[in-house]
Parts: structure tokens; sequence; C-alpha cells
């Protein structure tokens, strides 16, 4: 005899009565159901950040890995929000997609209520870390390490949040890889040049993204520089960075294919 | 009104035998009450202006505004209750947010006034209801270009190069006859809609009113709908005034 099997139907009282073994919920376990994504899948590397006198510096490469594969090569880690925003990611991509909508949002409301005031750099960095901590609470992270940083009335703004929601501000701040080694090489050069200018912190950021391509595997050489001070934001086209010339091995190289 | 006391207007859901609607008419009726709004196409843009008539000396300036943003390419001017037309308001905004979820793009000039048009239109079929006392007068630029719908309490929906509501919407109607749309510019549109907001003001009827203008262009503002600049209002309120004070010698 063929057993009858009810479907739920939606409206219907018993709906969410997990002990009737019929429904829908028993035979598939809510656990299942309910899993989050616990892994990023294109990712991007570090994010380096650091305040000079008189705005803000950050850079990324444009590299989104797969895994260990470099699958994409081009892609702009850093957007604008507003006026006086800049927020750079590291992480899967695709959550840093997500978050920008939700803030181009934010920003949209806040060009239509008109009162002229807009977000401010730090309004913009809590806001994103309550997304964050509240995503983290879920058990559902956007699994981003997110620099933001801006300039606004005369002065720098400049902090992180990541995926469990966690957040600070400071004068240097750098994600992932950069963290570990550029971090200490931006300290040591600011400590020797306390007032750095605008060409001096681009050069060190370019310096950095340079050790970083030498030493962290899912990073590349096209890189992007933004910067935040008086004249607003901008964001650079993407530059190739000046890296040893691998040209001397090529004969070696010529000549195994030719054996 | 012959309606009135006939049994046929306490219902949205009840046609008068001649056809008609009366609540619908009296909903009409409360946009012609309130101030005068005209908005202009031109190739290049689109200019809103409203006649904010002050009820009180102690309102505060810019208080009750009749002009607001819908998306960064959209504005809208309201004419009838506030109120309702701030319901409007947010409706509009949450279609756009919407549209630019599901899409990924701006939401179209013509699909959002339609949406709002159908929103609208709602309100006039079922006896529970009423409908909204005011319209909506939507601009922007889009895909298409400069765009102009009038949003009507009835759920009509209608693109124009210009036009007008509220109180002194014929008498608008009128000086925007003589006005050649395809080939005025946008700075020129901008002080004809101050002037013609000027005309149509009834000093005997209405004492204080506080001119607002809006406007989105492609080359002015960017596509980005705004309010104009404190230069640009001046010169153009100055410009009305002048145009009257000739027009009276």
């Amino acid at each position: 005899m063929q057993q009858h099997v009810s479907f739920p139907v939606f409206g219907q009282n018993d709906y969410f009565n997990y002990k009737n073994p019929q429904t829908l919920e028993n035979r598939m376990p809510v656990v299942d159901a309910k899993k989050k994504t616990q892994d990023p899948i294109v990712t991007g590397t570090s994010v380096i950040a650091i305040k000079y006198n008189g705005g803000v510096v950050m850079g990324t490469d444009m590299l989104c890995s797969y895994g260990s594969l470099a699958r994409f090569n081009s892609i702009q880690r850093m957007e604008k929000f507003g006026s006086y925003t800049i927020i750079g990611a590291g992480g899967e991509l695709s959550d840093f997609q997500s978050l920008s909508n939700t803030l181009n949002d934010l920003v949209t409301l806040d060009h239509c209520i008109d009162d002229g005031s807009k977000l401010s750099p730090s309004e913009i960095y809590n806001y994103v870390a309550r997304v964050m901590y509240n995503h983290r609470n879920k058990g559902d992270p956007l699994w981003n390490s997110l620099v933001v940083m801006g300039y606004q009335n005369g002065s720098s703004f400049l902090g992180k949040v990541d995926l469990v929601g966690t957040c600070f501000k400071d004068d240097i701040v750098c994600t992932g890889y950069g963290a570990h080694i550029a971090l200490p090489l931006m300290r040591k050069a600011a400590l020797d040049n306390p007032n750095m200018n605008l060409e001096q912190a681009k050069k060190l950021i370019e310096d950095c993204l340079r050790v970083l391509f030498y030493r962290d595997a899912r990073s590349s050489k096209k890189i992007q520089i933004s910067v935040a001070n008086e004249n607003g934001l901008e964001i650079s086209e993407p530059i190739e960075l000046d890296t040893y010339m691998w040209q001397s091995g090529e004969a070696a190289v010529k000549s195994f294919s030719q054996v | 009104m012959t309606s009135v006391g006939s049994g046929y207007d306490l219902y949205v859901s009840t046609y008068s035998p001649d056809g008609k609607i009366f609540q619908i008419d009296y909903a009409n009726k409360a946009v012609e009450n309130s101030g005068t709004c005209v908005a202009i196409r031109t190739k290049d843009g689109v200019i809103l202006g409203v006649e904010k008539l002050v009820p009180s000396k102690m309102l505060e300036k810019s208080s009750n505004r009749r002009i607001h943003h819908i998306d960064t390419h959209i504005g809208v001017g309201i004419s009838g209750f506030l109120a309702d037309a701030r319901q409007l308001i947010t409706r509009a905004r949450d279609e756009a947010k919407q549209y630019r979820q599901v899409y990924g793009q701006p939401i179209p000039i013509k699909v959002l006034s339609q949406r709002i048009a159908s929103y609208n239109h709602v309100y006039t079929l079922y006896g529970s209801v009423r409908p909204f006392g005011c319209s909506l007068i939507i601009t922007g630029i889009d895909q298409y270009g400069p765009q102009l719908y009038m949003v009507e309490p009835s759920g009509s929906c209608i693109g124009y190069f210009g036009t007008s509501m509220g109180k002194g919407k014929q008498a608008a109607k009128n000086e925007m006859e003589k006005i050649k749309f395809t080939e005025i510019s946008t700075r020129d549109a901008l002080k004809e809609v101050a002037r013609i907001i000027h005309t149509v003001h009834d000093e005997v009827k209405d004492k204080d009113f506080e001119l607002e203008l809006g406007w989105i262009s492609m080359t002015e503002t960017n596509s980005v709908h705004q309010l104009v600049p404190q230069n640009l209002f001046e010169e153009a309120e100055a410009f009305a005034k002048a145009a009257i004070e000739e027009a009276n010698q």
C-alpha cells in the first residue's frame, strides 16, 4: 500500500509543527536547511592603508583568487560610498558586492533626505561594523576584512572591520597577509618620517604592495591606490608594479624547452 | 455640486448613473486647492517649480517641502495633501530601491510612474479606502533621456513636455503654450518656470508664498536631481519679478 504523504501547505495551521513526523522539516533536518556557507570561494587578499599629513592613502592589488587559482586579475577592490568615504575589501568578493549594494542604498537614502548633512566616514564605518557583527551573530558572516577610510571637514579617518565584527581605528591599518608583512614595514616608515606627505605615502603603499607580491602567493602586481583628502576621493587607474627583472631567468627556461 | 446628497459619492466602489466616481473627483478637488506646481522638460533636463503657500509667518523657511528626491536620478513635485503625498513618496523610494536590487540599474522614470499610478489606482477600487488627495509630477533622466510624467488620484499616468497642477494649473498651461520645448535651454526653462509660478500666484486670495525650484540636467547637474543652487535660484526669481513688473506697466 502506498503511504500517504501530506506536504505542508503554506498557511496551514500545522506548518511549523515539527513534532509531526509527516512534515517536511522532519524529513529534511533543520540543521541541513539552515547550514550557512562556511568558507569563501572567490577571494581578494590584503588591503593596506596609512594616514599621511593631510589625508589617507589605501592600496590593494586587483586579483581575486578561486582557491589557489589566480582566477580574476582585474577586479577593483575599493569602492567610493558618498562623498567622503572609500572602503577596501579583502575576502569573499560576492559578500563585498552585497555589502556595497546595502551601503549604496544607504547613500541614496541620504541623498533623498537632502537635509544638508551627508554620511561621514565614521558613520559608514560604524554602520558596516554593525552589519558585520549582526551577520556573524546569525552564524552567517560576510567573509571580508574591510578597511574604511575617509576625509571630511579637515580630518582623516581610518578604521578596520573584520568578519566577526571586530573593529578599530588606527593610523596604519592592514588586513590579511599585509597585517603580518606590510604593517611592521609601514610602522617603521611612519616612525622614521612622522610627517609623511602624499607622494611619500603613495610610495610607501606601493613598496609594501611590492613586498606582498613577493611573499603572498595570492597576490598580484597589478594594483590600485586610492586617496582621500581635501580634494575629495580618488581611486587610481590600475598600476603595474615594477618588480624584479625576471627576464634574467628566461635563457634557462628557453634552453629547457629546447631540450 | 449636484453629487452631494445623491448617495453616489459615499464610496469609491459606486458609480453615479452618468458614469462618474465622485470620490475621485473630490480627490482632484483636494489637489486643486493646493499651490501650483509646474514642470518643463527640455532636451537636456527637467525643471520643477512649486508655489509653496505659507499659511503662517511663524513657519520656518523651507519647511513642508514639496519637491522630493526619489533616487539620485528622480525628483517629484507634489500638490494636494502633503501627508498623502508623503506616503506615495515613501512608496516611490521603495520601488526605486527594489528595482535597483532586482535589476542592478536605476529604475526608468516611466516604470516608476506606472508603478505609482497602479498604487494610486488600487485606492480607487474598494469601499474601505479613499483615493489619495494628491497628484505627483515625476521628473528624471534615464537611458531614454529627460522624462516628465504626471500621476493623478485616478491612477492615470501621462508623459508631458510641460504640465502643471494645483490652483493655477489652467493659467500655467496657457503660459506654457508659448514655449518651444524642443529648443529652450535648461537655464532659460528655469527662468520660465520661476516666471510662470510668480505669474499664476493670486495675491488677493493667498498672501505669502515661497518658490521652490528643483532640477535635473545632463549638463548642469550631471543627471542628479537636486534643488536649484542659491545663486541660480536668485537669478531666476529676479528674472520672474522683473518680467511681471514689465508686463504690469
